[in-house]
């Protein structure tokens, strides 16, 4: 029940009184044993959702380190089928926590909207985000996905208008990720204060959590987002403590410090501001 | 579905050109190529738009372009008639001014102050240099690393013009790198800035609006041999990278079923080889930068680098229109490698005193089989569409002259 599993957690992350944190990691940087070791160590430390990114040779939405990090993953060979099978054998010990397959749409039209549904549910994943594919484009991707529930997540923006915004949450589900500055990943620094009337007209009208991204790599801003959203996703913050296997850190170090910055991010997300 | 007699009522109100093109961006650009859309459908209606575009064309580019009886070739030949559209007399060196020349005013209309483009070659990005100094516009060009060193006299020559060259490291540092940091500095500055696409590419309205304003040439050509000849051609050519020469030469042809329409694709080293940029004759459909159509592709959808002697053929996709004359058989698509291109070019040079680009030096390498197949009484033209004064260091490089 992908779209269910989705729901579900954010519904324990809101009873529990905190913001839910959702982590991006990109599948098979800088190979696929550290992906799924890492993984584990961020559901071990609190994340409450996973992001997985797919690797894409023209990632045209992401800043430089997420541009590295497909790079590596791409240099280790690491195809959308490796993606979708690191899924599934992180669901061979997890059956709670959401995971969200992220990328670029031409690796998943090239496999087939059905063919890649049916290994996506096949695999565990619960959702996904395609970053190039709006609204007006991802009717087939629906269709595919109806039979499977996969939770097709969409973006907004700070350019998303009132009336735009209707036509994003029209057909989206599981969450909305909203977009917190407009540039690429892990760029600009966010102000809550400017994205606050944004965040609160997409839970409005989507009625689906609104997670807030792009540019969130502290425990203090994690802690400034979540008190304005239902989820903070943290990608870029992940992604540059891994890239440091390729100046030599073990993987053990690799896993240790991504448990420590998972531990920092999720005690900031309490909202009666204790430590979860 | 019937397509006779439609082939210019695409792209559909989707952005569709068939099965192809349509808005493939992220949700920041969607409401920019919206409102893009609706400006320019207010400039098509727009009496002072399209004076304001016919003086610049006049005063400015030096248009209309001359359409040339290449004789010596016709005889060298010895089949059809062979015409040039000369659009490598523009201001600027190449077809690539008429459309810059749109979307800068567009932008105008728009209230942006600040013009991003891509640039392989570096004409694109001289040919929006140039507008942007005419009428004092912020202009920052995207430019792959390695085409920056490669391009060195583009390069000055757009510093010169007042523009900021931004070299792209990312990726492999050509073409399809430049087109991808320019969407993220468009992503980033989206109230001040306008992307100014240099080819028949990218989300919809760009395809559309690109060949219309490139359309200029067939437009003219069509005029043109209707007055020389009393007649319609029997063939229109032209070079294909992202395609915005040919598709401007085509359109105005699609309709007359009596005209061939024919594109030639850089093969590079060989269609074989995997090292060209052929997409229509090498590639699958795909979906990237905004449009869904032909790329150069690995079987897990990574997309490939391509390969051309042409620094403006070297790219992996192709216009989506070009994708849909293709399927639905309107249009034909050849090949021609580095080594013919670089043979047309000289054979050109010393027939017809007209130095080629290496571009249209392409379609000028299939030219000769083309005619020979028709009579002396048919009639071809072909678009000249650049000039090769910036190949020349390129052309002795491969020739092996030291100069």
């Amino acid at each position: 029940m992908p779209v269910s599993r989705i729901s579900a957690a954010f519904d324990k992350a809101r009873s529990d009184g905190r913001s839910a944190l959702v982590s991006y990691v990109m599948a098979g940087d800088p190979d696929l044993e550290t992906s799924y070791q890492v993984l584990n160590a961020l559901v071990e430390n609190g994340a409450d959702v996973i992001e997985l990114g797919a690797p894409f040779t023209d990632p045209m939405a992401d800043g430089p380190s997420i541009q590295r990090a497909g790079q590596r993953s791409l240099a280790a060979g690491t195809t959308l089928k490796d993606v979708l099978a690191l899924a599934k054998r992180f669901r061979e010990t997890n059956q709670t926590t959401p995971l969200i397959l992220m990328g670029y749409a031409n690796p998943v039209h090239l496999m087939g909207y059905e063919a890649f549904a049916e290994a996506a549910g096949d695999a565990g994943i619960d959702g996904t985000i395609i970053v190039d594919l709006p609204p007006e484009e991802d009717m087939p991707l629906r269709e595919a996905y109806a039979p499977h529930e996969l939770a097709v997540i969409r973006l907004a923006t700070p350019t998303t208008h009132e009336g735009r915004m209707k036509t994003v949450a029209d057909g989206a589900s599981g969450f909305l990720y909203y977009v917190s500055v407009t540039g690429v990943t892990g760029a600009k620094k966010p102000v809550a204060s400017d994205i606050t009337p944004g965040v609160q007209m997409a839970q409005r009208i989507s009625g689906l959590p609104v997670c807030v991204g792009f540019g969130i790599k502290t425990g203090e801003q994690a802690r400034e987002m979540a008190a304005i959203s239902d989820g903070v996703v943290v990608g870029s913050a992940f992604v540059d403590i891994i890239s440091e296997m390729a100046q030599g850190k073990s993987r053990e170090e690799i896993v240790e410090s991504v448990a420590r910055l998972t531990r920092d991010l999720s005690s900031g997300l309490n909202r009666n501001g204790g430590v979860a | 579905m019937d397509l006779r007699n439609t082939w210019d009522k695409w792209p559909d109100a989707n952005g569709r050109f068939g099965e192809f093109g349509g808005r493939y961006v992220a949700e920041t650009l969607m409401p920019l190529i919206l409102d893009l859309e609706k400006e320019y459908r207010a400039a098509q209606k727009d009496p002072e738009f399209q004076a304001q575009m016919d003086d610049l064309w006049t005063h400015y580019v030096g248009r209309p372009s001359p359409l040339y009886f290449a004789e010596r070739l016709t005889d060298h030949f010895g089949g059809a008639k062979i015409y040039f559209k000369r659009d490598e007399l523009n201001h600027t060196g190449a077809h690539k001014i008429n459309n810059c020349l749109g979307q800068v005013l567009l932008a105008m209309r728009m209230g942006k102050k600040r013009i991003i483009a891509e640039t392989g070659a570096g004409q694109h990005g001289v040919a929006t240099a140039t507008v942007c100094a005419r009428f004092g516009l912020q202009c920052v060009v995207f430019m792959g690393a390695t085409d920056v060193e490669r391009q060195k006299p583009n390069v000055f020559r757009m510093r010169l013009l007042g523009a900021e060259i931004v070299p792209v490291e990312s990726g492999t540092g050509t073409l399809k790198d430049a087109m991808n940091e320019a969407l993220r500095d468009w992503v980033t500055n989206v109230d001040d800035t306008f992307y100014c696409i240099g080819t028949a590419a990218g989300p919809h309205p760009y395809p559309e609006l690109v060949r219309d304003f490139q359309s200029i040439i067939g437009r003219e050509a069509r005029e043109q041999i209707l007055e020389r000849e009393g007649r319609l051609p029997d063939a229109v050519m032209a070079c294909i990278g992202g395609g915005s020469n040919a598709i401007g030469l085509f359109h105005p042809f699609v309709e007359d079923e009596g005209v061939r329409l024919i594109g030639v694709e850089a093969s590079g080293h060989g269609v074989e080889t995997g090292m060209h940029a052929a997409a229509l004759n090498g590639g699958k459909p795909g979906i990237l930068h905004g449009n869904r159509t032909y790329l150069l592709q690995d079987d897990d959808g990574q997309i490939i680098d391509a390969h051309s002697i042409s620094a403006g053929l070297d790219y992996p996709g192709i216009g989506p229109e070009h994708a849909f004359l293709r399927d639905s058989g309107r249009a034909e698509y050849l090949t021609c490698t580095d080594d013919e291109a670089l043979e047309a070019f000289q054979l050109c040079t010393r027939l017809e005193g007209i130095i080629p680009a290496l571009e249209p030096s392409h379609a000028l390498a299939r030219i000769g089989e083309v005619a020979k197949e028709m009579g002396p009484d048919q009639i071809i033209i072909m678009n000249l569409c650049g000039r090769g004064d910036k190949d020349i260091f390129s052309v002795a490089g491969h020739l092996g002259i030291d100069m």
